[in-house]
């Protein structure tokens, strides 16, 4: 084994653990720091694979925006950090949980196991630029302009909604007052 | 090669003949290289911090007619060390309800959420930590790990003041960091880029002379990350003590204050990097040891500019704040960042490109007939809410329950305009 390879060993068991804390911490702020250490771990991951800029973007949305979104959210509703009592973390619906996880985690596992294109290696030129040909990909019509467009749509819709479930829930507060 | 020519270059021919002499494992001898070169490049930043702040403070003094420290050592430049052992040797008080381990992790990562910028700025023509391709981007992701320290020392700390300096300080910093990232793509959508060094080597014309209304926008939105005055919302003291640090003492309390010194040079040197022509200047290809010198001679001028607002403005209202990234910044940076790649993207179209003349010529034209309007834009709206505020109705406490309401009513009215 190369060295590299006992580096990526060690963030996957990282990450891995980080992830196993997530759904076992009592404490719910504990869990969401854990997300973020996890999240943290596949960012590392990409840079070992060279995806220099999923690695950038890992961390930018899911720790710079999603996660700390999600710790917002948990602090706001929390009213004492030194409060103890915390929930039990799992109830009667872990078995069937457990069950779904393994059983998206075996179709990945055989979908990707039985994809050609995943063991194909492929010598790319010195000078290639991933970059330039990801951005070209998403703007060019035989690549993936339509679903890139697509996406921008349901974001834009989401980011309307929003704001119309935003005003009209002050409005309504306003009228009942 | 001697000394003087590349003195960077020669040390580490020297480090790279030692370890080889050794009879080292060529995977540990990489290790090694890098592992020095991140200690040097991250080394740089720090003990510079030790002296910026006693920079700041002589800064400071002199815009408000005094004199600064001026005892310990020649012009007081030893103060900082005074301040520093200070710092180590007080007690580490922990509060008993704090939240241990997020408590003690928050001060480090947010010291290594600003050192970590270093590792892309390019010193000189060939001295970078690393040349990333997507340098710009790095700059933008690291700096979430400094909101989420600021998030954790926050909550950790279990103090209602801490809390809610937290709070702000995360509405702050997600929202000033749209108008940032757009203000960053422009110098990556001229130098064609996302590399530090590629755009440094794009300026033949310092970029603040091509989009002057990108650098205003990163210029503000930059001294809201950093939280300077006037968006030091986050550490208020006359409303909320000291924000999210106010449980924290000794070190790790200085590890906030050094951070926040470093955060500040360090965008001072990234907008030096991206607007100022970072390290160019005369004679840089002969001579690489004028690179750092012209980089922070630029830096240097920004981080003036920083000091010299810090002792002029006041701090601005919480709901202000909030406003002028959402309803001026945003707005203004998309429309700029379309503006330019639309002006680009026709001058492409007609062969231009290389007409630098009329390139410039036409970037400038763009973004001043941008800024007018936004400026006009901004007045209008700003005159409409003041016309808003004198039209309120009294409020029904103000009003008396007899019939002498007129003149009671008319000074209610002034007392809510």
């Amino acid at each position: 084994m190369t060295p590299i390879q006992y580096f990526f060993l060690f963030t996957a068991g990282f990450t891995l653990l980080a992830a196993l804390g997530v759904v076992t911490r009592r404490n719910v702020v504990h869990s969401a720091l854990l997300l973020v250490v996890a999240l943290f771990g596949v960012a590392v991951t990409f840079a070992i694979l060279e995806a220099g800029f999923w690695a950038v973007f890992q961390v930018l949305v899911y720790i710079g925006a999603i996660a700390i979104l999600m710790i917002f959210m948990v602090m706001l509703t929390r009213r004492n950090v030194a409060d103890e009592t915390y929930p039990e973390p799992f109830n009667d619906n872990m078995r069937l949980a457990f069950l779904a996880a393994l059983l998206v985690f075996g179709g990945l596992a055989l979908t990707i196991g039985g994809w050609d294109a995943a063991r194909e290696t492929m010598t790319v030129p010195l000078d290639y630029d991933a970059l330039r040909e990801f951005g070209r990909a998403m703007v060019s019509p035989d690549g993936y302009l339509v679903p890139f467009i697509l996406v921008s749509v349901l974001l834009l819709a989401a980011l309307v909604g929003a704001i119309y479930v935003a005003v009209l829930g002050n409005k309504s507060q306003e009228e009942r007052e | 090669m001697s000394f003087f020519e590349d003195p960077i270059k020669f040390l580490a021919g020297l480090l790279q003949d030692l370890l080889v002499s050794l009879n080292l494992h060529p995977i540990a001898i990489t290790v090694i290289n890098n592992i020095v070169g991140a200690l040097i490049v991250s080394s740089v930043g720090l003990v510079i911090v030790i002296f910026l702040i006693w920079l700041e403070r002589k800064l400071a003094a002199r815009f408000q007619d005094r004199f600064g420290p001026n005892r310990a050592g020649p012009f007081g430049i030893l103060q900082s060390f005074g301040d520093l052992s200070k710092l180590v040797l007080k007690e580490d008080v922990v509060p008993d309800a704090a939240d241990k381990i997020p408590y003690n992790i928050a001060p480090i990562l947010s010291i290594a959420a600003v050192v970590l910028v270093w590792a892309v700025v390019p010193f000189s023509v060939e001295w970078i930590g690393t040349d990333l391709n997507v340098g710009v981007l790095y700059i933008a992701a690291v700096g979430s790990f400094g909101i989420l320290s600021v998030l954790m020392a926050g909550w950790a700390s279990n103090n209602k003041y801490a809390l809610l300096g937290a709070f702000r300080a995360v509405a702050q910093l997600i929202s000033y960091e749209v108008p940032l990232i757009f203000a960053l793509l422009i110098p990556v959508l001229l130098a064609r880029s996302m590399g530090v060094n590629q755009i440094v080597g794009a300026q033949d014309i310092w970029y603040i002379f091509v989009v002057p209304v990108a650098f205003g926008i990163f210029f503000i939105a930059s001294l809201a990350e950093i939280g300077r005055t006037p968006f030091d919302l986050l550490e208020a003291e006359s409303e909320i003590v000291a924000g999210y640090h106010t449980e924290y003492s000794g070190m790790k309390f200085g590890m906030f204050m050094a951070g926040e010194f470093l955060h500040s040079l360090t965008l001072a040197v990234v907008t030096a990097a991206l607007f100022l022509g970072g390290w160019r200047g005369p004679y840089v290809e002969q001579l690489p040891l004028l690179g750092p010198l012209y980089l922070f001679l630029k830096a240097g001028f920004v981080y003036f500019l920083i000091v010299w607002i810090r002792s002029s403005l006041p701090r601005i209202r919480i709901d202000h704040m909030l406003d002028i990234t959402w309803k001026f910044l945003t707005p203004l940076s998309v429309v700029l960042l379309m503006a330019i790649a639309l002006t680009d993207a026709l001058l492409k179209e007609f062969g231009q490109i290389n007409n630098t003349a009329l390139y410039v010529g036409a970037m400038i034209a763009v973004n001043v007939v941008i800024a007018l309007l936004a400026l006009f834009a901004a007045s209008r709206l700003n005159s409409r809410q003041r016309r808003q505020i004198k039209t309120f109705e009294p409020r029904p406490l103000a009003v008396p329950p007899k019939p002498a309401a007129p003149a009671a009513a008319s000074t209610s009215e002034e007392a809510s305009a």
